[in-house]
């Protein structure tokens, strides 16, 4: 058969269909993440001490365990106690629990490195301190942490290829189902990398433009 | 005791630091439209005191009074008068992801609930007030000092205090800029805004001041009218401090 005509006609329309489901693990993912990842961040650094500990037990729980253990019990695992998911929201779920842990870092990080005195400055003119974190301390804390998060969105597009251990087709799944049936294990998981590295090469200028548009002047 | 236009009272504000004693029993009394200035040497309380006034330090014991209205154990309305009581720090501390305008309008729509539009003029106002409305669009990072520290001084009032404490106002500063700065605060005493000023510039305190208050040890050594400081025997510390500022 001819490689070409296997790449266009076979390969690229099967993968096209793990590619959306990529697509949408990633999207259900990385907005949840940040949010979480900025709650935990915030309950680490303000937060009361139960606050504290608890923050801090989850980003050391998710952090320590792999990510694979962790699908494996959210869709094999629950439904003995009577939880059952689909295996695309045990994924996203996961990925969720991993995600923010490591985007609370970042985040905390670039709490911990605005000037205390913007606080003070908030807390003087009568905002409240859910206030103060709001309006001034994540505004900045979020730009500074655009790097890491970055990161870490560049990891989640290359590890949601795990969701196809626990059955979702995805676009490394697909792959791995074309490869098999026409035993062409070179010229697929070559595409579906490139593919990967496409989306990643996507991420990175992305990041490049957002980083560069909400840049504080001066 | 309390007349009809004291504005603040202060009874007998105490506060330690691990065992050391920063602030002893520190009492008195501002009237509406005075201006108080506190000198004396570093450490000795001047800022803890400004601090604790508006409970951004809470004080181990002493009590706090806004128009008769005690601000010490408030709880949660210790906004409503941290709001009136307008702040000026050392070091500006302006927000630094917003412009100068948005610096000056954030409290107004977030503390005050006030309409965009509205805050905005308000904002603009207080800009000219202090010569920065030409410069209402641009990030901190982009201003000098006495610029930045300008905007500080309109954030404050934009929120229309009772009383403004000023925090070292200009020891930050190189020693060009800090005139734009105190050229802003004596227009707010001309204007009759009632004051608390802390600050090494002996010159500005001595011209300002309606009453001047010299600490040391966490406690007001000697006070009086600045023109009391040549003749007053009261005031001998106060004389070889500022003497030793003379000769500087």
């Amino acid at each position: 058969m001819d490689q070409t005509a296997f790449i266009i006609n076979t390969l690229l329309p099967a993968l096209w269909g793990g590619l959306v489901v990529t697509l949408g693990l990633i999207a259900f993912t990385a907005p949840f993440g940040v949010l979480i990842g900025a709650g935990v961040a915030v309950g680490r650094v303000y937060g009361s001490r139960p606050v504290q500990y608890l923050a801090r037990a989850y980003v050391t729980f998710f952090k320590g365990t792999p990510l694979l253990l962790l699908l494996f019990i959210l869709y094999f695992g629950l439904p003995s106690i009577g939880i059952s998911l689909s295996p695309f929201v045990a994924s996203v779920l996961g990925f969720i629990f991993c995600n923010s842990a490591y985007d609370s870092e970042y985040i905390r990080g670039s709490i911990r490195s605005i000037k205390e005195g913007q606080f003070t400055a908030g807390l003087a003119l009568g905002m409240a301190r859910t206030q103060v974190i709001r309006y001034v301390i994540l505004p900045q804390a979020l730009r500074r942490s655009i790097p890491g998060l970055v990161n870490e969105f560049v990891y989640l597009i290359k590890y949601s290829s795990l969701a196809y251990m626990v059955t979702v087709v995805e676009l490394t799944g697909a792959g791995k189902m074309i490869a098999t049936r026409y035993f062409t294990y070179n010229e697929t998981f070559l595409v579906v990398g490139l593919v990967y590295l496409f989306l990643v090469t996507i991420t990175t200028i992305g990041a490049h433009l957002l980083e560069r548009r909400v840049a504080i002047p001066g | 005791m309390t007349t009809d236009d004291t504005i603040l009272r202060v009874e007998g504000l105490a506060k330690s630091f691990g065992t050391t004693e920063v602030l002893k029993e520190v009492s008195f009394t501002v009237r509406k439209g005075e201006t108080k200035v506190f000198i004396g040497p570093s450490g000795t309380g001047k800022s803890t005191l400004l601090r604790c006034i508006n409970q951004l330090i809470v004080p181990d014991a002493g009590r706090v009074y806004l128009h008769g209205e005690e601000v010490t154990h408030a709880g949660a309305r210790i906004n409503h008068y941290r709001a009136k009581i307008g702040m000026v720090f050392q070091n500006f501390n302006l927000f630094d992801h917003l412009t100068a305008i948005r610096n000056v309008e954030i409290a107004l729509l977030k503390v005050k609930g006030m309409k965009e539009d509205e805050a905005r003029e308000k904002a603009l106002f207080e800009l000219r007030r202090v010569g920065m409305e030409d410069r209402a669009d641009h990030y901190p990072a982009q201003l000098s000092g006495g610029q930045a520290q300008r905007v500080s001084i309109a954030r404050a009032l934009a929120m229309d205090p009772d009383v403004m404490l000023f925090d070292e106002p200009t020891s930050a500063l190189d020693p060009e800029l800090t005139g734009e700065v105190l050229e802003v605060i004596r227009g707010l005493a001309r204007a009759g805004m009632t004051m608390l000023i802390v600050t090494h510039e002996m010159r500005f305190a001595l011209s300002i001041a309606d009453e001047l208050l010299f600490m040391e040890h966490g406690t007001i050594l000697e006070r009086g009218a600045p023109g009391d400081l040549a003749t007053s025997p009261t005031f001998e510390r106060t004389r070889q401090f500022t003497g030793r500022f003379a000769d500087l």
